[in-house]
């Protein structure tokens, strides 16, 4: 029993040569830092406007798209981006309103999956890119390939910084910022365009079926600890962060895909979260009534 | 009740010479083929109250849509301190109806009423001991001290909507415009926050364009009462046109206005034109 409970754990940690290691996946650990500012900054809008089922169809689609890439040798990095911005661009257009959305979403995500999974029969190369692209992968980020992740984030990281302002006016209501000159349909695509983006790049790190662990626990487990404006986007990246590079340094001597490490963490971090932000709420309640006549 | 509602209206008519802050001439709005109104006259004076009334689906939110600028008119012309109507005008401050925020939006109270001075402005925000400042002034001005630092997803429907007003008012608006202010909130909150957009035209001058389905809430502060129903608009003081004569020509049916204890009591309306809490829901895509 020992024995077979020492194996398991050999198996989830390895940490024999770990400075060599380390010098083997610099280009890992800088994605999955990039990656995790990215998708911290990302996911609070993702909660703001009520996007986590979305991104889920995103990434499938994605996963179509690289799995395609892959068999078809247009490059798993085209054929993600291609993937993502596509659903993201019909959930944007056609599912303005809640109630359309979640049908579009559902209608997208069993189609992506099953065209990826198509894909991937039909590929005859190597499995394990097959299997990188629905848990994620470390040791396939090569120097282009960091680069055109270093790209594509640093365009979303800048363009959501420029329209952080007017978004958020619009992701809490429209009809007010609308009336106030917020070009609030262009907005809501040029969000809808950066989350593709996020999407895609964050596929080939974690997966697609892990993607919501960087584009959403973190900006979750941030909302639960704070609601101002500055905290949230900040604790939510640092969340992330932590999560992405926290995975890759315990993945890196096992067996296992990183993704199980990442998911991981970011939950235990949303859980603490959860537990510590439910306790303080708890300790300020019960609120004093405010009433508007009071000591007027 | 009576004396203190004539006196207030003739007080206001009184500087009808002020230049308008809204004006609105001959003007008729319809879609889809269907029209919702026609012949539509209208003058507001800074200080004026107004009150739009009318059944569901008679065009009263499509009506502060165009003068919002994002609802073409099917006819005539509607100016804000005398330049044609546009989206985006600094002059109107708009309350929508009730809409809740949730939870997963990274705003506290005192951030949602900045959004009011600079939340259509691009890049990101520096710090500003003036925006600072006219926050601060906004928060006692709607009583929101108390929740300054609250998540506004977590507050009150009667706290939200006088959040909402502040962030309509932060940017010196001249011109108020409300959907429903009052819909869904308790007595206490309703007097709260009617309290709240009479004084800011009394004591800052603002006009006031109020949708409601019960004038009676806001019946002493009133100046004028523009009554949309089947296809047609009316304007006057609220005793020129909320009268039995008024409305049973406008619903071409027999409807008694009865006044007791300083409230309006309205019989007789055709079933389809009840004046419920019900609201059609909105068809503009905005859900997010």
């Amino acid at each position: 029993m020992h024995g077979a409970l020492a194996d398991l754990w050999s198996q989830l940690f390895q940490f024999d040569d770990y400075g060599e290691l380390i010098v083997l996946v610099r280009n890992s650990i800088i994605a999955g830092a990039v990656l995790g500012l990215t998708g911290g900054l990302v996911g609070v809008f993702v909660m703001a406007r009520d996007l986590a089922f979305a991104v889920h169809a995103i990434s499938e689609l994605s996963f179509a798209g690289a799995a395609a890439g892959l068999l078809l040798g247009i490059g798993v990095v085209e054929g993600s981006l291609a993937g993502s911005l596509a659903a993201a661009l019909l959930i944007g257009v056609l599912g303005s309103r809640a109630r359309n959305r979640n049908s579009i979403i559902a209608v997208l995500m069993p189609f992506g999956l099953g065209l990826g999974i198509l894909c991937l029969s039909l590929y005859s190369g190597r499995a394990a890119n097959k299997f990188g692209l629905l848990t994620g992968q470390i040791v396939a980020v090569d120097n282009p390939r960091l680069t055109a992740l270093l790209v594509i984030c640093g365009i979303v990281v800048v363009a959501l910084l420029l329209v952080w302002r007017p978004l958020m006016f619009v992701s809490i209501d429209a009809q007010v910022a609308e009336a106030r000159g917020v070009p609030a349909v262009a907005l809501s695509i040029v969000f809808m365009v950066l989350l593709g983006l996020a999407v895609a790049v964050s596929v080939q790190i974690v997966g697609s079926l892990l993607v919501l662990s960087v584009l959403v626990t973190p900006a979750a487990a941030a909302l639960r600890l704070s609601a101002s404006p500055v905290l949230v986007p900040i604790l939510s990246c640092v969340f992330a962060v932590v999560s992405m590079v926290g995975g890759i340094m315990l993945a890196l001597g096992g067996a296992i895909p990183i993704s199980p490490y990442v998911t991981t963490l970011s939950f235990l971090i949303y859980v603490v979260c959860r537990v510590v932000g439910g306790a303080r709420d708890r300790r300020r309640l019960p609120r004093t009534p405010r009433l508007a006549t009071e000591g007027a | 009740m009576m004396s203190t509602m004539t006196s207030a209206a003739t007080e206001r008519h009184a500087q009808v010479d002020a230049r308008p802050v809204l004006s609105i001439t001959d003007a008729a709005l319809g879609y889809d083929g269907r029209l919702l109104w026609a012949g539509l006259d209208l003058d507001i004076v800074p200080g004026q109250f107004v009150a739009v009334l009318g059944p569901n689906g008679s065009g009263k939110t499509s009506l502060l849509r165009a003068v919002l600028g994002t609802q073409p008119l099917t006819r005539g012309r509607i100016e804000i301190l005398g330049e044609p109507v546009r989206r985006g005008h600094r002059s109107v401050g708009y309350v929508p109806q009730q809409h809740l925020a949730d939870h997963g939006t990274p705003l506290r109270a005192r951030d949602f009423l900045a959004l009011g001075i600079d939340g259509n402005r691009f890049g990101l925000p520096l710090p500003s001991a003036s925006r600072r400042r006219k926050v601060d002034a906004m928060l006692d001005t709607v009583q929101a001290r108390a929740f300054a630092n609250a998540r506004i997803g977590s507050l009150s429907g009667g706290e939200q909507q006088r959040l909402r007003i502040g962030q309509a008012l932060i940017g010196d608006s001249s011109l108020l415009l409300c959907d429903e202010p009052l819909i869904s909130l308790d007595l206490h909150q309703q007097r709260a926050v009617s309290d709240l957009i009479d004084a800011s035209r009394r004591d800052h001058d603002r006009a006031v364009v109020m949708i409601t389905h019960d004038v009676n809430p806001v019946l002493d502060m009133v100046d004028t009462v523009v009554y949309l129903a089947n296809g047609q608009a009316r304007v006057g003081a609220v005793d020129e046109v909320l009268t039995s004569r008024v409305l049973s020509e406008l619903y071409e049916t027999p409807v008694e206005v009865i006044r007791a204890r300083g409230q309006l009591v309205v019989v007789g309306l055709p079933d389809h034109a009840h004046q419920g809490h019900e609201h059609a829901p909105h068809h503009d895509g905005t859900a997010h």
